[in-house]
């Protein structure tokens, strides 16, 4: 395993980039115009948020890349983001559904980040904090209104619930990049996120109307980079065609 | 050269309009956070907004372009983002400007406590993100304007 640091910073702006990169696929084709200026605005500021956390990432690496080398030039295994957030944007409830899940974990996660031994990680995670938090009130709120809708609003809900549900345990694992971090006083360990999480998710899916499925099995590799899903390899030759294909473009 | 006094400096920034609410200044919307000369260099210490917010660069270049323009040919711009930027910052100049010119600016309640057009206290929001990462979209139900709301972070 190469420097827990490194791996774990990866870990966070994986994640960042490849949900920011999916919402943005949005952009222009969402269902109403203040969908699509949401999503666009939520996918700026994860792709900010990226900016942070590879920049890092790539300074404690000390090898020379860059952020843009670190979103750009490299492939499906080096990539460190929860199968989660690589997950095909399916239908608009869909979408919905992925971002409240991530964003239900991120916020505490960020805020237990926001304390830690690393001032940069601390800043970063301070910074991020606030954002996370506007997602989620929106998230939420945009769950409760499809499940609690119509008919077809909320089946369509309760799908994309039954879908993603299995990509979730993966955010609440604890390997041993965690136990670094959490041994250095940088992370909490993710486990010891899941009481607060559920609590978030449980009332809200509760008062969208749609059923928690009883299964806690949970897909795993993506954080780890071991086993990703197909879909990140068709979003990456999307997201990295350009740098790739013209190594010196410049805008 | 001489170097120009700090609050002179201070004084040229507040004249750098944000680029995408050129009523307001850079100094009034907060993130302008230090002025201070390092040998020769003058350090400006700029703190983002929002992590993503394309206006950030466009900012740092016009601050450099205007303070050139005075005769300051050394600039070195700072990026610091711990604390993170509030819109506590604002300045009360800001806030008034920016209701002047149609949107409701920042309220700790979360939302805007009155339509910047007709004054009305009946508004409703649209959407929780506007035209801009800064800003949502909100209405006033007795004009019937939609108006910006500046978000409160």
């Amino acid at each position: 395993m190469s420097d827990p640091l490194f791996e774990f910073l990866l870990r966070q702006g994986d994640n960042t980039l490849i949900l920011g990169h999916r919402i943005s696929e949005w952009c222009g084709i969402a269902p109403a115009v203040e969908e699509d200026i949401a999503l666009a605005n939520t996918a700026l500021d994860l792709i900010g948020q990226t900016q942070m956390w590879l920049g890092l990432a790539a300074e404690v690496e000390g090898a020379g890349r860059s952020a843009d080398d670190l979103a750009f030039h490299r492939d499906v295994w080096d990539f460190r983001n929860l199968l989660l957030v690589e997950q095909p944007n399916g239908d608009f409830g869909h979408t919905i559904m992925r971002q409240f899940l991530f964003d239900a974990f991120q916020v505490p996660h960020l805020t237990a980040l926001h304390n830690a031994s690393d001032d940069r990680i601390a800043g970063i995670a301070a910074k991020s904090l606030k954002e996370a938090q506007y997602h989620l009130e929106r998230s939420r709120e945009t769950v409760i209104a499809l499940g609690d809708g119509t008919e077809e609003s909320n089946r369509r809900m309760q799908a994309a619930l039954d879908r993603l549900w299995p990509y979730a345990g993966e955010m609440f694992l604890r390997d041993g990049v965690d136990d670094a971090m959490h041994e250095s006083g940088i992370a909490a360990d993710p486990a010891s996120l899941r009481a607060t999480w559920d609590d978030t998710v449980q009332t809200t899916l509760g008062e969208a109307m749609l059923t928690i499925p009883d299964s806690d099995f949970a897909q795993q590799g993506g954080k780890s980079g071991k086993r990703h899903s197909e879909h990140l390899g068709h979003l990456l030759a999307t997201m990295q065609f350009l740098p790739r294909s013209y190594p010196d473009a410049r805008w | 050269m001489t170097r120009p006094d700090i609050d002179q400096v201070w004084k040229w920034l507040d004249a750098v309009p944000d680029p995408e609410i050129p009523v307001i200044s850079v100094v009034d919307l907060g993130i302008v956070r230090a002025v201070d000369w390092d040998g020769d260099v003058l350090n400006v210490t700029v703190t983002p907004t929002y992590s993503g917010c394309p206006a950030t660069r466009i900012i740092a270049m016009d601050i450099e372009t205007a303070l050139r323009d005075h005769g300051v040919s050394d600039v070195r711009i700072t990026t610091k983002i711990t604390p993170p930027w509030t819109t506590d910052w604002l300045s009360d100049k800001g806030r008034a400007r920016l209701e002047d010119y149609g949107i409701a600016p920042p309220q700790p309640a979360g939302g805007p406590t009155r339509c910047p057009h007709c004054k009305s206290q009946a508004v409703e929001r649209v959407s929780q993100f506007g035209s801009t990462p800064c800003k949502a979209q909100w209405r006033c139900t007795d004009c019937l304007e939609p108006f910006d709301y500046f978000k409160c972070i």
